[in-house]
Parts: C-alpha cells; structure tokens; sequence
C-alpha cells in the first residue's frame, strides 16, 4: 500500500486497464448510482438545500480567508483544554512528529480512524519503518490494509472490491494480523461485518495510542469533530490513553455553530443520511483534563499543511479547500465511474483529486499533469458538491498551467513554473487552428480542402487521429460548408 | 423580427445541414435570418484545452461578427454556454492580466443576445408547436453544456413532443454525458468512448430510430460509435427534425 503513489503513469494509461476489466466496471456502476440516487432522494428532502450549500460554501470561504487568525485560535483553545498543538509544513514533518509521539510512548502499535491526511502523507509507511504496526479500523480501510491494496473512493475506500473478494481477503490475511476470520467464512455482509468486528475487538481493547483524522475543527472553543458510520472510530477516539490527530490546515471553522450547516449537507451528501450515526467531539482531554480516567489522558493535533497554503495563495484553485471531503462529486462522475479511483494515482480520487492532487503536489509527475484533462467538464460534480466548488472551472484553470506554464506559488514563494512536457505539438496545433479560425479566407479555403478529402472516406486516422477512429467511425464529410451553401442559396459572399 | 445565425464551426464545416435547417425552420416561423460572414469558432476548444489566450481573438471575432444583431441564434448548446458562462470570465481575467477593458466590454455586450435555439424557440418566439411532421421514434439526449450550463430544462423535449407523428421515449440515464467532452474524446480516448458506449447501448435500448441531440459535437462521438458498432439507430440534431414538415419531410 502506498500513500503517495509516486511513478503513478499517466491518467490516460491508468484508466485505460479499469475500462477493461469488467467485474470492476460492474462493482463500480453498482454502486456510485445506488450512493448517487440515494443522495438525490435525500437532498430532494431539504427545501433549503441550496441555501444550506451556499452558507456551507460563504462558511469555509471566511474561515480560508482568516487561516491565519482561527488557527492561532484554535490552537489557543487545544491548548487551554488539556491538548497539544504541533505545527507539521509537509508530509515528512508530520511523520517524523507522529511517529516521534508514538515512540515516546513505549507502544508499538496504534488504531486508526479513517483519515485522508494521514492517508495523504503515507504515514501508515513511516509508522512501520519506525517498527510501529498501525492498524486500520473502519471496514472499508481494513479491507484495503488486510488486501495490500490502495483506497480507490474516499468514503467507500474498497469500492472496487464486491464481497466475494473481500471474502477472500479476510481468509487469506486475517490470521497474520490478529484474530483469524472465522473457519468456513460465507460473503454474506453480516458474516464478513461479524469477521470484522471480532478482529477488531481485540485491538481496541489492546491499543494504547489511537491515530484519527478529523472533519472538522472548532477554532472558538477547540474542539475536535469527527464523522462516521460504523462506532469503530468512536473507539478509537476514546478508549486509547494517546490521541493523535492530524488534520489538515483547512478543516478549521471558525464557530461551533457553523458545525450546524455541515451536520445536515455532509450526511446527506456522502451517505444519503439524515443524520450521522457517530459524530464524536472532543475539546482538548475534556473538562477534567484526563484525569477522570474517561477518554484519553494525552491528546496531540499535529496541524498539516503540505501544499495548502500554496493553494491557498490561487484565487481560482484555492475554493478546493472548502471541500468537505463527503464523496458526492466522485458518486455522480462518468469518468469516475469508468476509471475507478486508482487511476486518479492518488488518495483524493475522482473529480475533487484531479482538482486537488495537482495543486498539493504540484503539476510536476505524469500523473499530475494528466489529472486536469481527466474530465469532460460535464459539470455534474459542481451541481451536486454541498460547498458549490466549481471544479470545472479549477479544471480549465490547471489546465492551462499545464499547456502554458504560469503564476503558482510553491513553499510561499510565487513563481512562474514552464509548461509540461509534452504539450508543444498540442500548443502550436491550438494556435495553427486558431489562426485558421480567425482568418474567414483561409478558413473557406481550409472548409473547401475538407470537402474534397470526402471522397477519401477515411476508416482510421494516423497519429494523434487514431485516438478518435479506434473507437469510433469519422463524421461523413459534407459535399459543401454551411458557408458554401449560404452564399450559393442566397447569393451572399459567406 | 430578424436574427442572425451563428452557425459554430463544427456544423458549418461538417454539418452544414443543422445550419440549413435552423434556417429553413426560423423561415416558417417567420424570422428573417441573417449568416454573418465574419463568423468562426467561438473559441472552446482553446479555453477548454488550457489555451485562453488562443480564445480572446476569437471572443472578439465572435462579438464583432454579431454587433447590433438583437438575437444571435445559436445550434450548439456548446458554443451558447461558452459565451455565456466563459466569454465573460476571459474578460475579467485580460483585463486582470493587463490586456484592457475591451474583451470584458464586448463579452457583457455579447451575452445577453445569445440564444441557443430551444431557448429562441421557447422563451423568445413562444411557441412549443412549431408545425413539424416526423413519424419516427425518438430518444433525447440532454447535453451536459445545454442541461447544466444553460439550464435548458425540458425545453427540447417539449418542442419534440410537439411534434406530429413523433413518439419520444425516455433515454435512461439521460443526464449523464456521453463522454464526448471536447478534446478529451482524443485525450482520454478508452474513458471516452466507454462512456459512449453505455450512452448508445442506453439508445438502442430504448427501440428509438433516432437519438436526437442539441449538439452535434456529441452527436458526431456518440453517431461515431454507433457506426462502428453498426447500430441502426441514427442520431439527429434536433433543428433537423423540427425543420421537417409533412411538405418537405426530413430525407
Ligand atoms: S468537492 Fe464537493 S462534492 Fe466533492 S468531496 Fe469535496 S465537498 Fe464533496
């Protein structure tokens, strides 16, 4: 498993292996359009849905706008609640700080909540090449971990895999972790959900330092929000002695009721729930500050930034900040759908990852430079995201940083990064086709020069061609333009 | 009342017969159409490819072809949406960049006369009944750009089902793009014709001759795989089935 998928290939060539594999075509159809029209129903339930969208969206803009200032108060308020606030710039900083914790406390082994920052930073690597075992603990995560495998959704980290592989996965790994599945074990959802529970047992009742992520932080009173389906979270959030949390710098809100607004859009967005079944919060170690012996006696926030506040810095890219995480933009996209979340070659798959992974890390890789073309701009994913992000726009945006280079601001300073490779037939071919298009001489010449090409009738293009006629016929050519035939119909030059 | 045709480049290079039916049913309504020459592209393909700067002679070309034209009807809702929605985002952003008020001022000019054909139809001219004869069954595909872009609604389907002799069936999964998706149809060429293919097996499910559409950039991918998979059913953009009349019926 590894959470930075360095040397990923491009989008293109990644996606290409998912199309084709058609047991995960089916797993995935199944179910984004089972999460896709079970969240429509739940929406359609709230009159003012579109009013909670655009307070959730003015909410996470004003809260982007002061970074600076909630987060001093947050941290001010972890702090006077019994906590500890750790600053971490990058991934590796946030490894060597949580894993440095760890250590510090004698124990080799940790539970986790699911959580994409950690996810983000690889840091279940950096646990286990400090000789720390972290074990996941939602289902979905477990099945991943237990499968060697990589989260291709983010609510759904195992949506790839129908039960009878995860069957399979429990028999086969179980055992080399903990508590072995159980002799005979069926795919049946409640079997499996049993399996896992078993396993699981054991290690909350074991662990002694917890690992989480969190949805959201309060900067008013400091206090921690985390959203989940399952309880296993809520075990680990209270039953370890240490609590570690890395979240990312863009979780902040400022307010405790502004929580109001997200408690109805992200249920409803991600699992088509009115409500959520666990939403734990926790304020520092608790008015007792540890000492009732009720929840954890030590708690860290190691705050992560790694490439947010360079994103922050874009006026158009940095809106992918308010993103709430819920999934709902990856459920409702055809390319999603067809690609599955591997070929998005990172943690954030899906319409909100080809918008954020590029902008984290930058529009370096293959992968990354890929990411923005990964769509066709069909704007399913701004009509149902809960804080209206238009990642349509934010595509067009990075797209043109990877054809033409531009402003982007990286560790605080603004530079002017090239274009990517690769793009320099495309640019002359963008600007040759514009010059034609612009000049209505050349362009009659150019329509009249296509017409005659109809008698070629042409089954496969050469070269860059070939992407259309492999999989499709060509447009029969016209004997004339619309503009020949205007001007011969009606006698005007056209 | 007169109107001036902005053809896009797609359909006056390979599908001159949308134009000509535009024309044709504008005529019986009674509009006077007009085809200024100085018309190109609008400029999508470099806005939508990273190529903005490529995109702003064409925005001026585009608003100077059709200065003084109180409606500029458009075949494409494609093309409408990316005056409608980009044109003025490409001002703001030359004028930002150091380029001059000029762009933002002609977009602004621009937008508001811009009217994808359903839209001229329906809320201009109102009529829903436009007099067409077209004995076929028909399934509709609602383009991304006209059904989340512009907003089109039901416009389309109200102006088909108006039709004489048309039976319209429901495309399942309507909604949903049909991966066509400008050049990433080329770029992402597995996704892309995938997402095409569940469109058309969608169509041919639905027992319709024709899939009808408001584009024909997505009909060309959409007709593409259809061919290549040699399906009966055949795509049409709508203006050609509202243009047929018992008179002169579609060939
Ligand atoms: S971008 Fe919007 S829809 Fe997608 S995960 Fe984030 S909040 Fe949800």
């Amino acid at each position: 498993m590894s959470g930075t998928f360095m040397g990923m290939p491009a989008f293109p060539d990644a996606a290409r292996e998912a199309v084709r594999d058609p047991v995960l075509r089916a797993n995935l159809r199944h179910a984004t359009h089972t999460i896709r029209d079970k969240r429509a129903r739940a929406v359609a339930e709230l009159a003012d849905w579109e009013r909670l969208r655009a307070a959730g969206k003015a909410v996470k803009d004003h809260a982007l706008r002061h970074l600076d200032r909630h987060l001093v108060q947050l941290e001010e308020a972890v702090t006077a609640a019994g906590g500890t606030v750790h600053w971490a710039a990058d991934a590796d900083e946030a490894n060597r700080i949580v894993t440095g914790l760890v250590l510090a406390t004698g124990h080799r082994e940790v539970v986790k909540v699911k959580s994409m920052a950690t996810q983000e930073i690889g840091l279940n690597e950096a646990l286990e090449a400090a000789g720390i075992a972290a074990y996941e603990t939602d289902l979905a995560e477990l099945i991943v971990q237990l499968g060697h495998d990589r989260p291709s959704h983010i609510l759904v980290p195992a949506i790839h895999r129908n039960r009878a592989e995860i069957r399979d996965v429990f028999t086969a790994e179980m055992g080399r972790w903990g508590r072995p599945a159980p002799e005979g074990l069926g795919d049946d959802p409640r079997e499996l959900a049993e399996a896992a529970r078993l396993h699981l047992r054991e290690k909350f009742l074991r662990a002694k330092v917890g690992i989480s992520g969190a949805n959201f932080m309060v900067a008013e009173t400091g206090t921690m929000v985390v959203f989940e389906s399952e309880g296993n979270g809520r075990m680990c959030l209270t039953l370890p002695e240490t609590l570690i949390s890395v979240v990312g710098i863009e979780k902040v809100v400022p307010t405790f009721r502004d929580l109001e607004i997200f408690l109805q859009t992200l249920p409803r967005s991600s699992t088509a729930e009115r409500m959520n079944p666990y939403t734990t919060m926790w304020t520092g170690l608790g008015p007792s500050r540890g000492a009732d012996g009720d929840g954890p006696s030590a708690f860290h926030l190691v705050l992560l930034d790694n490439g947010r506040t360079d994103t922050l810095a874009d006026e158009v890219g940095r809106q992918a900040l308010r993103c709430i995480r819920c999934s709902a933009c990856l459920n409702v996209c055809p390319v999603y759908e067809r690609a599955g979340g591997h070929a998005y070659g990172s943690v954030y798959p899906g319409p909100i990852g080809a918008v954020l992974s590029p902008q984290l890390r930058g529009t370096g890789s293959a992968i990354d430079a890929s990411l923005p073309y990964a769509s066709t701009l069909c704007g399913a994913c701004y009509e149902v995201c809960p804080v209206a992000i238009d990642i349509p726009e934010i595509l067009v945006h990075l797209r043109e940083r990877v054809a033409q280079g531009g402003p982007v601001t990286l560790g605080g300073v603004r530079v002017r990064i090239r274009p990517a490779r690769g793009h320099t037939a495309e640019r002359a071919a963008m600007r040759a086709a514009r010059l034609l298009l612009d000049r209505p001489g050349a362009l009659r010449a150019g329509e009249r020069l296509l017409a005659r090409a109809r008698r070629l009738r042409p089954r496969r293009l050469p070269g860059p061609g070939r992407a259309w006629t492999d999989g499709r016929e060509l447009p029969q050519l016209p004997a004339e333009s619309f503009r020949t035939w205007w001007a011969r119909e009606r006698g005007e030059r056209a | 009342m007169r109107a001036a045709l902005f053809v896009t480049c797609v359909n006056d290079a390979l599908y001159p017969r949308t134009g000509i039916a535009v024309v044709r049913l504008l005529e019986r309504l009674g509009v006077g159409v007009d085809f200024p020459a100085a018309q190109s592209c609008c400029g999508q393909p470099q806005y939508n490819t990273g190529y903005r700067r490529e995109s702003e002679p064409l925005l001026r070309r585009t608003a100077e072809a059709f200065a003084g034209y109180p409606y500029v009807v458009t075949p494409s809702g494609s093309c409408a949406a990316m005056v409608r929605t980009h044109y003025p985002r490409i001002g703001r952003l030359a004028e930002r960049e150091g380029r001059g008020p000029g762009l933002a001022a002609l977009a602004e000019e621009l937008v508001p006369r811009v009217f994808e054909l359903t839209e001229f139809l329906v809320d201009v001219l109102g009529v829903t009944d436009v007099g067409a004869y077209f004995p076929h069954t028909v399934t509709y595909h609602p383009s991304c750009h006209g059904l989340r872009g512009l907003g089109l609604g039901e416009r389309p389907q109200r102006l088909l089902r108006a039709v004489k002799g048309l039976d319209l069936v429901e495309l399942p999964d309507a909604g949903e793009c049909c991966g066509f998706g400008g050049t990433f149809a080329v770029k992402n060429p597995d996704v892309s014709v995938a997402m095409g293919t569940d469109k058309t097996g969608n169509a041919v499910g639905t027992g319709a001759d024709v899939l009808c559409g408001a584009d024909n950039s997505c009909l060309a991918h959409l007709d593409g795989i259809l061919r290549r998979r040699g399906e009966a059913v055949r795509t049409l953009h709508l203006a050609e089935i509202l243009a047929s009349t018992e008179e002169e019926p579609l060939t």
